[in-house]
């Protein structure tokens, strides 16, 4: 049995640096104090004894009597420095530096792949929906499935959405391919007309939606459809929208 | 008329506020004009004022202040939780919680399976009101 003191006394020394003791003690960078700590502050031996621990005595007695000395390594040459041109006339604050790197929206617990979620704002608004995976944005991919209740890919912000606790199985659908960059807005070249032609042909541009994004949905609903149909009244259930009726209290329903 | 729920020694009540809330309870003894000791199996014992407590057919034979020992085998054999389960009050609380644990899912259902109940019971009608027509 581990005891208190042999735990402090001998820490094990971590595994990534186990591989170097066997290549040569000078090679072993030793990261573990030999100083074990008692309190927050307070070590278990005196500066005294740590020289002696620390075998300060033995490098020493090796290099007759003094710690050894190494020279400062030569530098390579810096090029000489010329006074800048321009001093400004008032000290501006610099501002403090920020490391924080973004990270997409942290996604509640009850969201996980294959939920059904109830959309509650916008176009969509109490359509019940099946939930795909978090894109690097934060935004939740969803779809309908298109063919049951008419909603395609999308992607829907986490705030406007009711999870319930109704798992739809999602172990076959690939949604590698989908990040934000899919359902970035189409940028069009400008091109200069004449009145006439100016309105027909941006119509025409807007309504057509691109073969490939058709051909993705079929292939993610595909998949989705068949796990739906392996539950009963799951597909009515997707294809009918969610609404409050009367005596329905939003704060004691279960989702 | 006359009262028929006496506060006793042994009456099974049900605690109407506070943290406990829904429970079944013992009354194992009596404070004072307000106050009752209640005791139950997964409960540390305590007293209770009796507006917090709602009296129950149930009741078991016990001595006053029975160790908790006792009272549970006492419970036991009185089969105490299956005799509320069977009353009409201990099925009605059973079917409230489960209407409140419904599932949004569960409630699709349950509406789908009342139009489909009501229909029947339409069609079973209007079969009778032909006969009477005729």
């Amino acid at each position: 049995m581990k005891s208190y003191r042999d735990v402090n006394e001998n820490p094990t020394i971590p595994s990534h640096f186990r591989r170097h003791i066997s290549a040569g003690k000078e090679a072993m960078a030793r990261k573990v104090s030999r100083n074990p700590e008692l309190i927050r502050g307070v070590g278990k031996y005196s500066r005294s004894q740590m020289y002696h621990r620390r075998g300060l005595w033995a490098i020493k007695a090796k290099n007759g009597g003094v710690l050894p000395r190494h020279d400062p390594k030569p530098k390579p040459a810096t090029p000489a420095e010329k006074p800048p041109k321009y001093y400004p006339a008032d000290d501006i604050k610099k501002p403090l530096v920020n490391k924080h790197k973004p990270r997409p929206t942290k996604l509640r617990a009850s969201i996980t792949p294959g939920t059904v979620l109830i959309i509650l704002a916008g176009r969509f608004k109490g359509k019940r929906v099946v939930f795909l995976k978090q894109l690097p944005s934060g935004l939740l991919l969803i779809t309908g499935p298109f063919k049951i209740n008419g909603v395609p890919l999308r992607r829907v912000n986490q705030s406007y959405v009711i999870a319930t606790s109704t798992k739809v199985d999602i172990s076959g659908v690939n949604v590698e391919k989908f990040d934000d960059k899919y359902f970035a807005k189409q940028v069009e070249k400008k091109k200069k007309k004449t009145e006439g032609e100016f309105f027909e042909a941006e119509k025409e541009e807007k309504n057509a939606l691109p073969e490939v994004k058709k051909e993705d949905q079929k292939s993610v609903d595909g998949v989705l459809l068949k796990s739906i149909a392996s539950v009963p009244d799951l597909k009515t259930y997707l294809g009918a929208r969610f609404s409050l009726k009367a005596g329905m209290k939003p704060h004691e329903l279960v989702f | 008329m006359p009262f028929k729920r006496f506060v006793e020694i042994g009456r099974v009540a049900l605690v109407n506020y506070g943290k406990n809330y829904g429970r079944l309870v013992v009354i194992v003894d009596v404070v004072d004009q307000n106050r009752a000791l209640v005791d139950a199996p997964d409960f540390v014992r305590t007293q209770m004022n009796f507006k917090r407590l709602s009296l129950t057919d149930i009741k078991i034979d016990i001595k006053r202040v029975p160790k908790k020992k006792t009272l549970v085998a006492a419970m036991q054999e009185a089969d105490v939780q299956g005799k509320w389960e069977k009353s009409s009050w201990g099925r009605k609380l059973i079917v409230q919680k489960r209407r409140a644990s419904l599932n949004d899912f569960d409630r699709f259902k349950l509406m789908l399976a009342k139009i489909k109940r009501a229909g029947l019971i339409r069609k079973e009608l209007s079969k009778l009101k032909k006969e009477v027509a005729s």
